[in-house]
């Protein structure tokens, strides 16, 4: 078949992917999209936008359990995980449909198959009814994303051990949970599980959970954590991983010390891997670093006309991240010259309960930075609108150089905090100071008061505490 | 007062820089506007001066040391100050306060009367930054600019486009924002550009008497060793500092940027009759034909806004202010140093100027805010007996003018054969920017105050 010619040919349609397209459509570029899953990627499918809806789950289930604190006399009820899973996929089929129609709103062209580069031009489909070749007139956006990762000699089978992709989807869940790592991911699936009645373990080889969070974020959620009986384990490594008849044994090696934990299923979450394999990187002999395929501030590879932007093009391995870097490719190819993705002023958000975001530098990477600096804290339990709320676990932390007031890093544990987090990011991107932060007016009664408030705290002169 | 002397950025492309020489010791005295080292950057060696005065208490990186951009190079305090904090951890920014003793030319009002106060609160009194541009002062009586303090909070500081971190870091150091280019969206000024305008050294004396204001110091600058010739056919010399620069800035140039080229003859004999009566005048500058090209191109650009341009982000830079980059072919390679405000300059002050940058240009004496900045360039290979040929623009400008030789040539005139004096220019325009009707107009304009030199010698406008 003679190939089909578009001004750009995107392959992957997750968050990174799908954004591109549109973008290089609203800009007047015909687009064809390659995608070999559903629409959406991992994030709208098996990952950012499912475990929301199970985490929101999860905090009904938190709200019924604490329905006697508000007067509220519930005679019985049940909570049905497998319920969960199938309100989560439906909450993932909706914004994959949402992704199609936007799609055919931007007159994009929808290519299901796996995409290979035959050529800096060129993409071959592979898919069900045979393959086809789609030729790019200007340029190939590669948004391919990322996989999970595993430890050395451990398959995850989606069985007995589980990736997030299996978390999302097995209605069953198991009695007991060994999660493999403390990162946003295991942390999240933590708290899932646990409310739903798993007794959990997290088990993290670092000394901390969360540990790109700032070191008092860590250890509040640590604390609220075993506090809610789940048992998490730091600076602990994992020796083995072996599956059983009907569990899986895990030898722990701790203070010099091997122990063996029992559970009936594990978690694998410690990390992903850039998705590039069969892409047809090597013939084209695009640099990659690390397993990332290294890009220019445009996200142009180091072959021309090929971009690649997302978890396979490195530093965080985030929707939103992705979604910027496909905007800034997408102006590129159209022959603008967007402003590079700024890669220090990037949202972290973990939703577990209390959320958790942060943007900027940590206190002590503040710190070493050699600055001179000020930190200021506001506790939720000073804030009229938490106590209301009855959400009073948490804080706000705003790291701020003493000498310019320059919002360095501001860290929120807390209600809603993955909310409240982008009065900073507008800050930081408007580099505007604490003085700007304390002489906007913020409504009363809101959580964001907590971040005047602790904004007033690096001044010396907070008010409600 | 402890101020610090930090590694200056001189160019976007500027990582690192080398400290060559120290031309204070420890212990010496200075005060603000004193040479006090010799850098070397990717593309020249440039003087830094004292902003502050005091003691140079303690030389930080010495003779021959590497260090990035924004790197406590040295600290220069009050015999009595205690630096050990300030050596130690790059923190806060000093105060400019009464520190920079103005240099013989400065006006008078630009000692900072802020006195020693030290945290400099937002309020807006005059700061003493306006000698960062030496030429500015020096030429205050014909510049129309007039002089608002840019602190913090200062409403009149208002018209600057600049983030509130880059006003308060500003204020805090003395930047003056009106004179920096900003980076940010649609020109506005942010942190980096301040830091960087910061860490950029101040020049010194007037540029009126350069001969004997500057210590020729051409040996100071390393030398361009071409191999002995060797018994192999060719070998392969590894490209100088400079050179590297010019060969990563060009593509960038010529690749993505869409030449196109205007050429036009001009009619030199009157403007070589005048430079000849110009140059018979006692106690005035020799004036050269690129002299008046420049002060001819710069009055042309002022009327032909759209050439005076550049690609800015998604939208255009219209400037309204003619600073001409000036091409001076060096052993190395070239460089191109700015003359700012070309178009209210009078012609002999531009002769004198435009001297003394191409002199110490060949010295490695520029300073850093003569190296960018530049609206426009002028090449000129005259000298070399070129008749015509076409120039690069230099990035983010959006237009260059290449000037070959003022050639005799048998011209028609009324009927008649006669020999008459014909100079041939070519405009290279950023196509992206502007259009060949334009570059032909502003050609056609130059023509004109070329061929009519008298009026080069008008006020400033035309």
């Amino acid at each position: 078949m003679a190939a089909q010619a578009f001004d750009v040919v995107v392959v992957g349609t997750g968050p990174g992917g799908y954004v591109s397209a549109i973008r290089c459509a609203q800009l007047g570029l015909s687009v064809a999209a390659v995608e070999d899953d559903r629409p959406g990627g991992v994030c709208l499918n098996w990952g950012c936008i499912p475990t929301k809806a199970l985490l929101r789950n999860a905090e009904v289930v938190h709200l019924f359990e604490r329905a006697q604190e508000f007067g509220i006399a519930v005679a019985e009820w049940k909570a049905d995980y497998a319920q969960a899973i199938q309100r989560s996929r439906k909450v993932a089929d909706r914004m994959a449909k949402g992704v199609e129609f936007l799609f055919r709103k931007n007159k994009i062209t929808l290519f299901p198959g796996r995409g290979t580069l035959e050529g800096a031009r060129v993409v071959e489909v592979a898919g069900q009814g045979g393959a086809r070749t789609l030729e790019a007139r200007r340029a190939v956006i590669l948004a391919t994303g990322s996989e999970p990762r595993s430890l050395p000699g451990v398959t995850i089978d989606e069985k007995r051990i589980i990736s997030s992709t299996g978390a999302v989807t097995n209605e069953s869940r198991p009695g007991s949970l060994v999660v493999i790592g403390a990162g946003a991911v295991g942390i999240e699936f933590a708290d899932v599980y646990a409310t739903y009645g798993t007794k959990v373990t997290v088990l993290e080889a670092l000394p901390r959970v969360l540990p790109v969070e700032d070191e008092e974020v860590s250890a509040l959620i640590a604390r609220l954590f075993s506090r809610r009986g789940i048992n998490v384990r730091t600076g602990v490594r994992v020796k083995s991983v072996t599956p059983g008849g009907s569990s899986v044994a895990i030898a722990v090696e701790a203070e010099g010390k091997t122990e063996t934990v029992e559970t009936d299923q594990v978690l694998m979450a410690v990390g992903r891997a850039a998705r590039t394999r069969g892409l047809g990187l090597e013939a084209l002999s695009i640099a990659t670093e690390k397993g990332f395929v290294t890009v220019s501030s445009t996200m142009e590879t180091s072959a021309k006309g090929v971009y690649a932007i997302g978890d396979m093009a490195g530093h965080q391995m985030l929707a939103h991240k992705a979604m910027a870097e496909g905007v800034v490719a997408a102006e590129a190819i159209a022959g603008q010259s967007p402003r590079p993705v700024d890669y220090a002023n990037v949202p972290s958000c973990t939703y577990c309960r209390p959320q958790v975001a942060s943007i900027g530098a940590s206190e002590a990477a503040a710190r070493n930075g050699g600055r001179e600096i000020a930190v200021g804290r506001f506790p939720f339990t000073a804030s009229g609108k938490a106590v209301a709320l009855g959400e009073t676990d948490g804080f706000v932390k705003v790291v701020a150089d003493k000498g310019t007031g320059e919002i360095l890093g501001v860290h929120i544990v807390g209600p809603e905090a993955t909310e409240m987090i982008h009065e900073f990011a507008v800050g930081r991107t408007l580099e505007a100071t604490v003085e700007e932060i304390v002489h906007t007016i913020h409504a009363h009664p809101t959580l964001s008061e907590a971040a005047l408030e602790a904004t007033l705290a690096t001044l010396g002169h907070p008010i409600h505490i | 007062m402890i101020t610090k002397v930090l590694m200056p950025k001189l160019s976007d492309a500027m990582e690192t820089g080398k400290v060559i020489k120290w031309l204070k010791k420890e212990g010496d005295a200075v005060k603000g506007g004193d040479v006090i080292a010799e850098i070397e950057t990717d593309k020249a060696n440039v003087e830094i001066e004292a902003f502050g005065a005091g003691v140079l208490r303690k030389i930080i990186v010495s003779e021959g040391g590497q260090v990035p951009v924004g790197d406590l190079i040295g600290v220069i305090a009050d015999p009595a100050d205690d630096i050990a904090s300030v050596a130690a951890a790059p923190a806060k920014p000093a105060a400019p306060a009464a520190a920079p003793a103005p240099s013989a030319s400065a006006p008078p009002a630009a000692t900072a009367p802020a006195a020693a106060s030290a945290p400099r609160p937002a309020a807006g009194g005059p700061l003493p930054a306006m000698e960062t541009y030496q030429s500015v002062p020096a030429t205050t009586a014909v510049m129309p600019m007039e002089r608002v303090a840019a602190g913090a909070s200062a409403p009149a500081g208002g018209r600057v486009k600049a983030s509130p971190l880059a006003r308060k870091i500003a204020g805090q150091t003395g930047v003056d924002l009106r004179l920096i280019q900003g980076t940010g969206p649609g020109g506005r000024i942010v942190r980096a550009d301040v830091e960087a305008a910061r860490a950029a050294p101040r020049p010194a004396a007037a540029a009126a008497a350069p001969a004997t204001a500057r210590p020729a110091a051409v040996a100071t600058r390393p030398a361009f060793v071409i191999p002995p010739r060797p018994e192999a056919e060719y070998e392969d010399v590894p490209m100088s500092a400079m050179r590297a620069a010019i060969a990563k800035r060009m593509p960038m140039s010529k690749a993505p940027v869409p030449h196109f080229y205007v050429t036009s003859e001009v009619d030199m004999d009157a403007a070589w009759a005048l430079r000849e009566q110009l140059n018979g005048l006692e106690g005035q500058p020799k004036v050269s034909v690129t002299d008046m090209v420049i002060k001819a191109a710069a009055m042309a650009l002022l009327k032909n806004p759209g050439v005076n341009a550049q690609l800015s982000g998604q939208g255009i830079r219209v400037h309204h202010r003619a600073h001409i980059g000036i091409a001076v072919a060096l052993e190395q390679g070239l460089i191109t140093p700015v003359l700012r405000d070309c178009d209210v300059k009078p012609l002999a002050r531009i002769a004198v100027e435009s001297r003394d940058l191409a002199d110490r240009a060949r010295g490695g004496k520029l300073r850093a805010q003569e190296m960018s900045g530049a609206t426009f360039s002028i090449s000129n290979l005259g000298m070399y007996d070129v008749e015509e040929f076409s120039a690069i623009i230099n990035p983010p400008e959006g237009a260059i003018l290449a000037v070959g030789s003022v050639l005799q040539k048998p011209v028609v005139d009324s009927g008649e054969i006669r020999v008459g004096r014909r100079m041939k220019m070519t405009i290279s325009c950023d196509h992206r920017v502007m259009d060949g009707a334009m570059g032909a107009r502003y050609l056609q304009d130059l023509k004109r105050l070329l061929e009519e030199p008298l009026r080069l010698l008008m006020s400033s406008t035309i």
